[in-house]
C-alpha cells in the first residue's frame, strides 16, 4: 500500500490531489506517516517509527492508524497496486 | 514587438454578471498575446453589460439587435459597424446567437469577417437535446435524456426515469426535480425564458469537472485544460475552480475532437462518478467565460483561436500548470452619465 504517486505533500501539511483538485491539511503526525506511506513503509515499519517518537504504545496507534487509512481511502488518496 | 500582427476584433459576451459571459476573459487573453495587437469592438445587447465600460480593454462598443429578432437585422447592423470599424474577426460567445452567425459565416466571410466556429451539424449533433443520440454515434457515456415539448409530455418522465431528474433549458438554466410538480414549475419556468423543447436528463451522482478546448477542425486538438469548480454561485457558475492533471479527461477530449472533427472552442462539462465514470453532460460549442484559467496556467486559447481563424501557423500546446487556480470578485465601476447616455441614445460608445 503506498499514497498515490501524484499526491503532493508539502512540509505544511498541505495535500493536494492533482487529478480531482482537491486538497487537504493534515497534522504533523498525519504528514509523517503520509510521507512514509510514500516512501513505501510497511506497516511495521511506521509503527515503530512512530511509537518511538510519541509517547503512544502499538495498540492505541493501530487504531488511530486505521482510521486515518480509512481516510485516505474515502478520499481515494492510496494506490493498493503501487 | 514591431512585428506584431494588427487585427480588429469583434467580441460579443461582455456581460461580466454572476452569471458571467466569456467575452471580457477572451479580451485579457488576446490583450497577453505576444504576436497579436488587437483592437477589439464589443458587441452588447444591453446598457449595462459591464464590458461597455470596460474602456482599458473595450475599445469600441456597438449595440446589437437580439438574435431573436432575425438574421437579417444582426446582419444589416454588422454591415454599419464593419464598414467603420473593418472588422477582420467575429468571436461569439452566446449559445443563443451562434446559429445566426454560422448559418451567416459565408455572408461574414464576403464582408472580410472571419469567423472560427463549429459547423451546422456539429452544433446540432451535440445539442441537449440530441445527446443520447451523439453518445450513440461517438460510444460516450451520457445521461439518459428526452425532450419535452409539451406539459402532458411530463407524465412520460417515470416511465424511463427515477427521480430526481436535471429539468434544462435548451441553450440555459438546469435545474433538479424530485417529483413531477417539480418538472412542471421547471417547465414553465425554462420554457418561457428559452422556448421549447425543455430537457429532461437522468441524474448522475459525482463530481462535476469541466474542460475548456479548442479544436481545429480537422480533428487535432490545439489546446485543452480540465477543471473542477471550487466555488459555486447558486445559478451553478463557477467563481473559483482549479486546474487538474487528468489523462482520462484529456483522453476523451481528444476523442470527442478528433470524431466530430470540431472546429472552434468548446467546453465539457463532465460527471465524475465515484467509480471513475465521465459522463458528458453538456456539450458547450463556445468559449467559456472561465476560460482565463486556461491561459494563466499556460494555454492562451482565445489567441490561438484568431490565429487559426486568420490562418496562421498554430502549433498544439502540449502542457499547462495543475493546480492553478482562479478566483472571480466582483468590482463595483462608477460611470460618468454621459457614457450610459451614449451607449443608450446612439447605441455606440
Amino acid at each position: 500500500m503506498k499514497i498515490r504517486k501524484n499526491i503532493a505533500v508539502s512540509d505544511t501539511g498541505f495535500v493536494f490531489d492533482p487529478s480531482t483538485g482537491e486538497s487537504f491539511t493534515v497534522n504533523e503526525t498525519g504528514q509523517e506517516i503520509l510521507n512514509l506511506l510514500k516512501e513505501g513503509k510497511s506497516y511495521d515499519e511506521i509503527a515503530t517509527a512512530i511509537t518511538t517518537r510519541y509517547d503512544i504504545d502499538r495498540s492505541g496507534f493501530e487504531k488511530y492508524y486505521q482510521d486515518f487509512i480509512e481516510m485516505l481511502n474515502h478520499y481515494h488518496l492510496i494506490d493498493y497496486e503501487g | 514587438m514591431e512585428n506584431k500582427k494588427k487585427l480588429v476584433v469583434a467580441v460579443t459576451g461582455l456581460n461580466n454578471t454572476d452569471n458571467p459571459g466569456p467575452g471580457i476573459p477572451v479580451i485579457r487573453a488576446l490583450r497577453e498575446s505576444s504576436d497579436l495587437e488587437v483592437k477589439v469592438v464589443g458587441l452588447v445587447y444591453e446598457t449595462l453589460e459591464p464590458g461597455i465600460y470596460l474602456r482599458d480593454l473595450v475599445d469600441k462598443v456597438y449595440m446589437m439587435p437580439y438574435p431573436s429578432e432575425g438574421s437579417e437585422a444582426v446582419l444589416d447592423r454588422l454591415s454599419y459597424i464593419h464598414h467603420r470599424e473593418h472588422i477582420d474577426l467575429l468571436i461569439p460567445n452566446f449559445d443563443a446567437e451562434l446559429y445566426t452567425f454560422i448559418k451567416s459565416e459565408k455572408v461574414l466571410h464576403e464582408m472580410g469577417i472571419r469567423t472560427f466556429l463549429p459547423t451546422l451539424e456539429q452544433l446540432e449533433e451535440r445539442h441537449k437535446g440530441n445527446l443520447d443520440a451523439f453518445g450513440k454515434k461517438y460510444d460516450l457515456l451520457v445521461p439518459k435524456s428526452m425532450p419535452l415539448l409539451y406539459e402532458n409530455d411530463i407524465r412520460k418522465i417515470e416511465e424511463d426515469f427515477e427521480y430526481p431528474v436535471m429539468v434544462k433549458g435548451k441553450f440555459y438554466d438546469a435545474y433538479i426535480a424530485y417529483n413531477e410538480e417539480q418538472v412542471l414549475s421547471h417547465f414553465n419556468k425554462i420554457s418561457a425564458k428559452w422556448g421549447l423543447p425543455v430537457i429532461v436528463q437522468e441524474f448522475i451522482r459525482g463530481t462535476e469537472v469541466n474542460v475548456v478546448a479548442l479544436g481545429d477542425g480537422q480533428g487535432n486538438t490545439i489546446g485543452a485544460v480540465p477543471m473542477r469548480k471550487q466555488y459555486i454561485t447558486d445559478k451553478g457558475k463557477a467563481w473559483g475552480g482549479i486546474t487538474l492533471d487528468n489523462p482520462d479527461m484529456l483522453e476523451l477530449t481528444h476523442r470527442i475532437i478528433r470524431a466530430t472533427r470540431w472546429r472552434g472552442g468548446m467546453e465539457l462539462e463532465l460527471m465524475r462518478t465515484d467509480d471513475d465514470k465521465y459522463y458528458i453532460l453538456e456539450i458547450n460549442p463556445r468559449i467559456p467565460a472561465w476560460v482565463y484559467l486556461a491561459v494563466g496556467a499556460g494555454q492562451n486559447l482565445p489567441e490561438a483561436l484568431v490565429k487559426l481563424a486568420m490562418g496562421m501557423e498554430v502549433k498544439p500546446f502540449t502542457s499547462y500548470e495543475t493546480g492553478k487556480i482562479f478566483v472571480r470578485y466582483s468590482w463595483d465601476m462608477i460611470i460618468d452619465m454621459k457614457d450610459f447616455e451614449k451607449i443608450s441614445t446612439k447605441g455606440e460608445i
